[in-house]
């Protein structure tokens, strides 16, 4: 032999028996159910949780959400301390962690958004670190990045085998799809399943995989999923939500990008819904199907699915019962992870091939910039979510929003806190009329051709005040309790605490 | 020729509703500060009336003020406020006869000169709710040069003629008696409220009986009434296209000095040119029935 074959046998380790590295395999009922806990405690004690360390969750249930408050209660009796707190996103339900807060057991929460009393609570000054806020696609680009570095992922999810093949489509609370929890559990340290149901080994479809998960615990309930539903299960009959749905419909038809095979994301809340409606008779009327629809998914677009007018459905969060089950049901109906969705920092998300996309916003400003995070006393009352994500990659972002929310504007000179850039948003639509982003004169000109009340921002910024006077400013001290972080993890704005 | 197809009623003490109403575009525009307003509520819903008429926003669509009765302690006070905020026209309810309008006229007058108002610029309407009403229909449609229509409210009206809603047989003289009295004063014609708002085929069954009736069209009471309402009463493409034709040719057989005028060979008067021009009206303002 030569010496550099001596080298490197010497470097390489000797065999040492076949179960050197897999112990379990000597015992069959081990190698079976070895990552089966008894219970949560003992599923927590065995990931090798430690203080300081970073815990991450799914909130697919989201209302109805079980998991967060329940491992966080947990974890506060097993006496853990200054925690990262990394869920997708937080809600009203999530009220029960200020105490944890307050005790020391979370000390830093990165978000999509929070709502309600932990909402309120933390924009007055709760948390000493302010909280990062990001988007769905944002929050995989952080995790790449190596910011949030996640030590243990507890995924809730409605079915798993004793290896941890997971699902959320069989079972008892079904939340549809796991896009949120896909990406905790490829990338966390310890990936901790509590599932309702231990089913046969194998479990399918395997939404989470097993080579990506650690221990499997089973838990009484992971979560409502009557809670889920965000938008309106039937149509509206509020007039105004349809006045603005009928608007934001014809504005997609003639946005010139109405065309056999386009693409859509329409969101949830009421008014979308309704433009989901009535999208069903343009598309009927022209002839055409939509070839995907993307993003948070709601019965209207299953609807569509199935009456063959959209062929595939793209899911990575169903927002209620009739998507978890189009899920199930459908084989042109997929689920994707976030990174797949929205992430920037991904080799292809599917945003990037988007056409058409309806969002939401709290404030928008005569520079189109949106705000969806705080409310316009300085609270926040919001999520970041999808919506910097598709408002920079689809063909044209259309924000919908009535011109006042109970006497008090939605169009501003100024938002209170920027989330999406005005350079991404190409038109809004009012219940008073519809203003075209100047960057998108093509827009403009189609929609006056159609016919359309076509005004300019300032004209509606103007409107609004005139109606509800002009807005007392709000006063926030030096303190910075939130950072918002664009898509790709930059600095956008950040959220002071309010006074008072 | 105003069009006056659909008046949709706001509560005068909602607030959010006063400022966002006219994005539905009714025809016209009524806040109540009568039946919609609670007794504890009076004083509050005239005060946000009296600012919301003074929005530039309903410079651009007629409003209309229902004020309590005028034998009630909120009439007057909702006349001066009314009147002195600049409103179209002022909608009488509980009108029996023509001395109620008269009164009204002269309230009216006094508070125009007390403003500085143009005397004769606020209208009115009356509502006719009582058999007696429907008696005196045609002496209260005559009784004022203010008057822009009248209206028949059928709750009320039932209730005093011992009866209740139904499928229109009940309302079936009133109407009349009411469209007959407003077309020999040469004013407009109102139909009752339609309440029943998840019944939208019943709500187009009574637009359709309405409309061939003759009436310029109703007191709605939700803005997802108003398309529903304005489609109805659009003309079909084969009607705008004909109108279209009389028009053209009564101002073809004007510039030639001619009396009479034909059309494939029928004869075209004033009247028939008139309805021609109220199709093209409301097919300019609603397009043609879908």
């Amino acid at each position: 032999m030569t010496d550099l074959a001596f080298d490197l046998l010497d470097r390489l380790p000797r065999f040492d028996g076949f179960a050197k590295q897999t112990p379990y395999l000597k015992d069959p009922e081990l190698k079976r159910s070895r990552k089966v806990c008894p219970s949560l405690e003992d599923a927590i004690r065995r990931s090798g949780l430690k203080d300081g360390m970073t815990i991450s969750f799914h909130h697919a249930f989201r209302e109805g959400d079980k998991t967060i408050n329940t491992v966080v209660d947990l974890l506060a009796r097993m006496g853990f301390k200054d925690l990262t707190l990394a869920p997708s996103s937080l809600l009203n339900c999530n009220a029960p962690l200020i105490e944890h807060i307050r005790d020391g057991v979370i000390s830093r929460i990165y978000t999509s958004g929070m709502r309600g009393k932990l909402a309120e609570a933390i924009s007055h000054g709760l948390m000493s670190h302010p909280v990062n806020i990001h988007s769905h696609g944002g929050r995989v680009k952080l995790i790449q990045d190596g910011e949030l570095t996640i030590d243990v992922a507890f995924l809730g999810v409605s079915t798993a085998d004793c290896f941890g093949n997971a699902n959320g489509i069989s079972g008892r609370s079904r939340c549809g799809s796991l896009g949120y929890a896909k990406v905790d559990a490829r990338h966390a340290g310890t990936v901790i399943l509590l599932a309702e149901e231990i089913v046969p080994f194998p479990n399918a479809p395997a939404s989470l995989s097993q080579d990506e998960v650690d221990y499997v615990v089973k838990v009484e309930q992971i979560g409502d999923p009557s809670k889920i539903s965000v938008g309106a299960a039937r149509i509206t009959t509020n007039p105004r939500e349809l006045l603005i749905a009928r608007l934001s419909a014809e504005v997609m038809v003639h946005s010139g990008y109405f065309e056999q095979g386009f693409s859509m994301q329409t969101g949830s809340g009421a008014s979308a819904t309704a433009t989901t409606r009535f999208l069903e008779g343009y598309m009927r009327k022209r002839g055409i199907t939509a070839s995907f629809a993307l993003g948070g998914i709601t019965g209207g677009i299953v609807d569509l699915h199935r009456k063959g007018l959209i062929e595939r459905v793209i899911d990575t969060q169903s927002f209620d019962g009739d998507a978890a089950e189009s899920l199930r049901t459908s084989p042109n109906h997929i689920e994707i992870s976030t990174n797949e969705y929205a992430n920037a920092g991904s080799k292809g998300a599917y945003v990037d091939q988007m056409d058409l996309v309806i969002l939401s916003a709290l404030e928008i400003d005569v520079d189109f910039n949106v705000n969806v995070i705080t409310g316009s006393d300085g609270v926040m009352r919001g999520a970041s979510g999808g919506h910097s994500d598709v408002a920079a990659a689809a063909n044209l972002s259309i924000v919908v929003a009535p011109l006042i929310r109970s006497r008090i504007p939605t169009v501003v000179r100024r938002c209170t806190t920027v989330v999406t850039p005005g350079e991404c948003i190409g038109v809004l639509v009012t219940d008073h009329g519809i203003a075209v982003n100047p960057r998108r004169p093509e827009i403009a000109q189609r929609l006056k051709a159609a016919g359309l009340p076509v005004m300019t921002i300032e004209e509606l910024q103007q409107r609004a005040e005139s109606l509800t006077g002009e807005p007392r400013p709000i006063e926030f001290l030096d303190k910075v309790v939130g950072i918002v972080r664009y898509r790709d993890g930059s600095v956008i704005d950040i959220v002071r605490q309010v006074k008072g | 020729m105003k069009l006056r197809r659909s008046m949709l009623f706001l509560p005068g003490a909602n607030a959010a509703m006063l400022s966002t109403a006219f994005v539905y575009k009714p025809d016209s525009i009524m806040f109540d500060l009568e039946d919609a307003v609670s007794l504890r509520e009076k004083d509050s819903a005239r005060i946000l009336v009296f600012n919301a008429l003074q929005l530039p926003v309903y410079r651009e669509i007629e409003t209309v003020v229902r004020i309590n009765p005028l034998n009630t302690p909120f009439g007057l006070p909702d006349l001066e406020a009314a009147v002195r905020a600049g409103v179209d026209v002022v909608r009488l309810p509980k009108t029996d006869g023509a001395e109620d309008v008269e009164l009204l006229e002269r309230e009216v007058e006094r508070i125009e000169r007390a403003c500085g108002r143009e005397v004769g610029s606020t209208r009115l309407m009356a509502a006719i709710e009582s058999a007696s009403g429907v008696i005196n229909a045609l002496a209260i449609a005559k009784a004022s040069p203010r008057l822009i229509g009248i209206a028949l409210a059928g709750f009320d009206y039932v209730m005093d003629m011992q009866t209740e809603r139904g499928d229109g047989t009940e309302l079936f003289y009133a109407r009349c008696a009411v469209l007959h009295a407003a077309r020999a004063a040469k004013i407009d014609a109102f139909d009752v409220v339609w309440s029943d708002l998840n019944d939208e085929a019943g709500f187009l069954k009574e637009v359709d009986l309405i409309k061939r009736l003759g009436f310029n069209g109703k007191s709605l009471i939700n803005p997802r009434q108003i398309e529903l309402l304005h489609n109805a009463y659009a003309p079909t493409e084969e009607e705008v296209e004909y109108a279209g034709r009389v028009v053209a040719a009564a101002a073809e057989g004007e510039r030639k000095g001619l009396g009479v005028v034909s059309l494939n060979g029928k004869m075209i008067d004033g009247p028939v040119i008139d309805h021609a021009r109220r199709v093209l009206q409301r097919a300019e303002a609603s397009g043609t029935r879908k």
